[in-house]
C-alpha cells in the first residue's frame, strides 16, 4: 500500500503548560474520509489546528504527502494544499461572501478562480444569491456552507472539517453530509472530519479514531467503531447533549 | 474688528485647521491600521513621523548640495526618498521591537513601543543635535480669498499642497485597502488573524507591509510639517504623535475614514482653540479631548461598538 497522505506521529501539543494532545498517532490515506470523534475538550480541534501549525506541536512529527510539515509556518502548510473549515466557521464578518471566497482561492493564485467559484455555487446555490452580502450577516447554516466553500476554493488535497454540522437543522446536516460524500466519491477528495455527531460521521467515514483526553484510544473502520460497545455508550446512545 | 472681520478671522482659522488636520490624519492612519491588525498601540509611530521629517530635511539639503535647485522636482524627489527610507524605519521597528514579542503577554509590545519611541528620539537627538533645525520657506505665496476691514483670508500655496497631497494619498490608500490583494489580506488579518493564516495569507509579511505603509504616510506628514512650520526638532514626534493618536481614537480606532475625520477635527479644534482661547494651552486641549473621548465615546465617531480585540 502506498504511503499515507497525512501521517501524524507522536504529536504532543501544549497550551502553556497544559498538554492538550498527549502523543497522537493517526494517518489519513489518499481518497479516504477519516473521522475523529471524542468528547468536548478531548483535543479534536487542537489536532486540526496542530496539523496547520497553529499552534505547532511541541513533540512529534507531521508528514503530508511525503514532506515533513511539522515546523513550517501556517501559511506554508496551507500552500502545500491543506484546507481547513475550522470550528466556529470563522467567516470574515465585514467581507462579502465573494471576498471570503476570494481569500479562499489565494493559494491557487486565482488561475482557475471562475471555475472553482462556479463549483462552489453549484454545490451551495444559496451562496450565489448572497454573493454581495457581508459574511457577518449570514445565517449559521449559510456561514457553514461558506466556510466549506471557502476551503474548497483552494483546491485542497486534504480537507479538514471541524464540526461542520454544529448547530444546524437536521435537513441542513443532511445536505452538508451529502456534499461531503459527493466531494469524496466524485472528486476523490481526501477528508479528515471532526464530529460530535458520531453516528452520522461513522456511517459516512471509511475509518475513524476516538480521541480521549488527548490520546487515541480506539480506531477502526466506521462500521467497526459503530458497533463497539464503548463507542455506543459514550458517543451514540449516551444521550449526546448538543453544544451551543 | 467688525462683524465681517470676525467671519473672516474664523474662515482663516478654518483653513489653517484643515491643513493641520490633514497632517494629523496622515499620521493617525498609521496608528489605526496597526491597531486594527495586531491590536497594539504603536507608540513609536509619532517618532517615525519625526524621523521622516528629518530624513526629508537631510534629503533636501543633499539635493541642494549637488546642485538641484528646481523646487518642484526637488520636493518630489524628497518625497520619494523620505517615504522609502522612513518605510524602512517602520519595517525595522516592527521587526526588532514587536515581532519577537508576538504571542507574549499583552503589555509587552506596548512597553517595547515606548522603548522604541525613546530610542528613536535619542538617536535623532544625538545624531542631529537637540536644537531646532530650520528650513527656509520653499513653497511661498498664495491667494487672498477675501479682504475686509483690513483682514484678509489667505489660502497659501503650502496649504493647498498639503490638502491636495493628503487627498490624493487618501484616495490611493483607500483604493489599496478596498480593491487590491494586499488590501484584502490586510482586512482579513484585521478581522481574524488566525483565519487569514489558515487561508495561506503570510500574516507576518502583511503586518510588516502595514508598518511600511503607515510609516510612508507618516513620512509624507513629516515633510508637510517641515514645509508648513519650517522648523523641526527631535521632540516633534511626541506631541504630534499624541494628537494623531487622539485623532485615531476620536474617529474610532481601527477605522480608516475615522482616522482622517479625527485628524481633521483635532486640527480644527487645536487651531480654533489657539485662535480664540489660548495658544499656550493648545496641547492641553488635545490631551483633554483624548481623556473625554476615552470616557464618553470609547469607540469613537466611526468606530464599531463590537470591539473584538479586548
Ligand atoms: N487557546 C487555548 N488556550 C488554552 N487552552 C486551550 C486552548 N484551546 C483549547 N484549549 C484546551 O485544550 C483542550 C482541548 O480543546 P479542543 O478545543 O481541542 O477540544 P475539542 O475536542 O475540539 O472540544 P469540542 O468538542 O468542545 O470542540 C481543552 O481542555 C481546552 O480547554
Ligand atoms: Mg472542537
Amino acid at each position: 500500500m502506498s504511503a499515507p497522505l497525512l501521517s501524524i506521529r507522536g504529536v504532543k501539543t501544549f497550551y502553556g503548560n497544559i498538554m492538550a494532545l498527549a502523543g497522537v498517532d493517526l494517518e489519513v490515506r489518499e481518497g479516504e474520509i477519516v473521522t475523529l470523534i471524542g468528547a468536548n475538550g478531548a483535543g479534536k480541534s487542537t489536532l486540526m489546528m496542530t496539523i496547520c501549525g497553529t499552534p505547532p506541536p511541541r513533540e512529534g512529527q507531521i508528514i503530508f504527502d511525503g514532506r515533513d510539515i511539522t515546523r513550517l509556518a501556517t501559511h506554508e502548510i496551507i500552500r502545500s494544499r491543506i484546507a481547513q473549515a475550522p470550528e466556529g466557521r470563522r467567516i470574515f464578518p465585514r467581507m462579502t461572501v465573494f471576498e471570503n471566497l476570494q481569500l479562499g482561492a489565494a493559494v491557487t493564485e486565482f488561475v482557475h478562480f471562475d471555475e472553482d467559484l462556479e463549483r462552489v455555487f453549484t454545490m451551495f446555490p444559496i451562496l450565489a444569491k448572497r454573493r454581495e452580502q457581508r459574511g457577518g450577516t449570514l445565517s449559521g447554516g449559510e456561514q457553514q456552507m461558506l466556510s466549506i466553500g471557502r476551503a474548497l476554493m483552494s483546491r485542497p488535497r486534504l480537507l479538514l472539517l471541524d464540526e461542520p454540522s454544529l448547530g444546524l437543522a437536521p435537513l441542513l446536516v443532511q445536505q452538508i453530509f451529502g456534499a461531503i460524500r459527493n466531494l469524496n466519491e466524485r472528486e476523490g477528495l481526501t477528508i479528515f472530519l471532526v464530529e460530535q455527531n458520531a453516528h452520522h460521521a461513522l456511517k459516512l467515514a471509511h475509518r475513524g479514531y476516538v480521541l480521549v483526553n488527548g490520546l487515541i484510544t480506539l480506531q477502526g473502520t466506521g462500521r467497526e467503531l459503530l458497533e463497539r460497545p464503548e463507542v455506543r455508550e459514550a458517543y451514540l446512545d449516551g444521550g449526546r447533549v448538543p453544544r451551543d | 474688528m467688525g462683524e465681517r472681520g470676525r467671519v473672516e478671522y474664523f474662515l482663516q482659522q478654518f483653513i489653517n485647521g484643515i491643513a493641520l488636520g490633514s497632517i494629523y490624519g496622515l499620521v493617525a492612519i498609521g496608528y489605526t491600521m496597526v491597531y486594527g491588525i495586531i491590536g497594539m498601540i504603536n507608540f513609536a509611530h509619532g517618532d517615525v513621523f519625526m524621523v521622516g521629517a528629518f530624513l526629508a530635511l537631510i534629503a533636501f539639503l543633499a539635493l541642494v548640495a549637488i546642485g538641484l535647485t528646481a523646487i518642484p522636482l526637488a520636493l518630489f524627489l524628497v518625497l520619494l526618498i523620505a517615504m522609502a527610507l522612513t518605510a524602512l524605519y517602520g519595517w525595522a521597528v516592527e521587526r526588532i521591537a514587536y515581532r519577537p514579542l508576538r504571542g507574549s503577554f499583552r503589555l509587552a509590545p506596548l512597553i517595547s513601543a515606548i522603548g522604541m519611541s525613546i530610542v528613536l528620539q535619542n538617536y535623532i537627538q544625538i545624531t542631529q543635535g537637540a536644537r531646532v533645525k530650520p528650513l527656509p520657506p520653499l513653497v511661498t505665496g498664495g491667494y487672498t480669498l477675501l479682504e475686509h476691514d483690513g483682514f484678509a483670508v489667505q489660502l497659501s500655496n503650502i496649504q493647498i499642497l498639503i490638502v491636495l497631497t493628503t487627498f490624493v494619498l487618501m484616495l490611493a490608500f483607500s483604493w489599496l485597502v478596498a480593491a487590491t490583494r494586499l488590501g484584502r489580506d490586510m482586512r482579513a488579518c484585521e478581522q481574524d488573524l488566525k483565519m487569514a493564516s489558515l487561508l495561506g495569507v503570510d500574516t507576518d509579511r502583511t503586518i510588516s507591509l502595514t508598518f511600511v505603509i503607515g510609516a510612508a504616510l507618516a513620512a509624507v506628514a513629516g515633510i508637510m510639517y517641515l514645509l508648513y512650520y519650517g522648523v523641526i526638532d527631535f521632540f516633534i514626534g511626541f506631541v504630534a504623535g499624541v494628537k494623531a493618536f487622539t485623532a485615531a481614537v476620536l474617529g474610532g480606532i481601527g477605522s480608516l475614514p475615522g482616522a482622517m475625520l479625527g485628524g481633521l477635527l483635532i486640527g480644527m479644534i487645536e487651531t480654533l482653540w489657539s485662535a480664540y482661547f489660548s495658544i499656550e494651552y493648545k496641547d492641553v486641549a488635545a490631551f483633554s479631548i483624548l481623556v473625554l473621548v476615552l470616557i464618553f465615546l470609547p469607540t469613537g465617531i466611526l468606530g464599531r461598538p463590537d470591539v473584538e480585540k479586548v
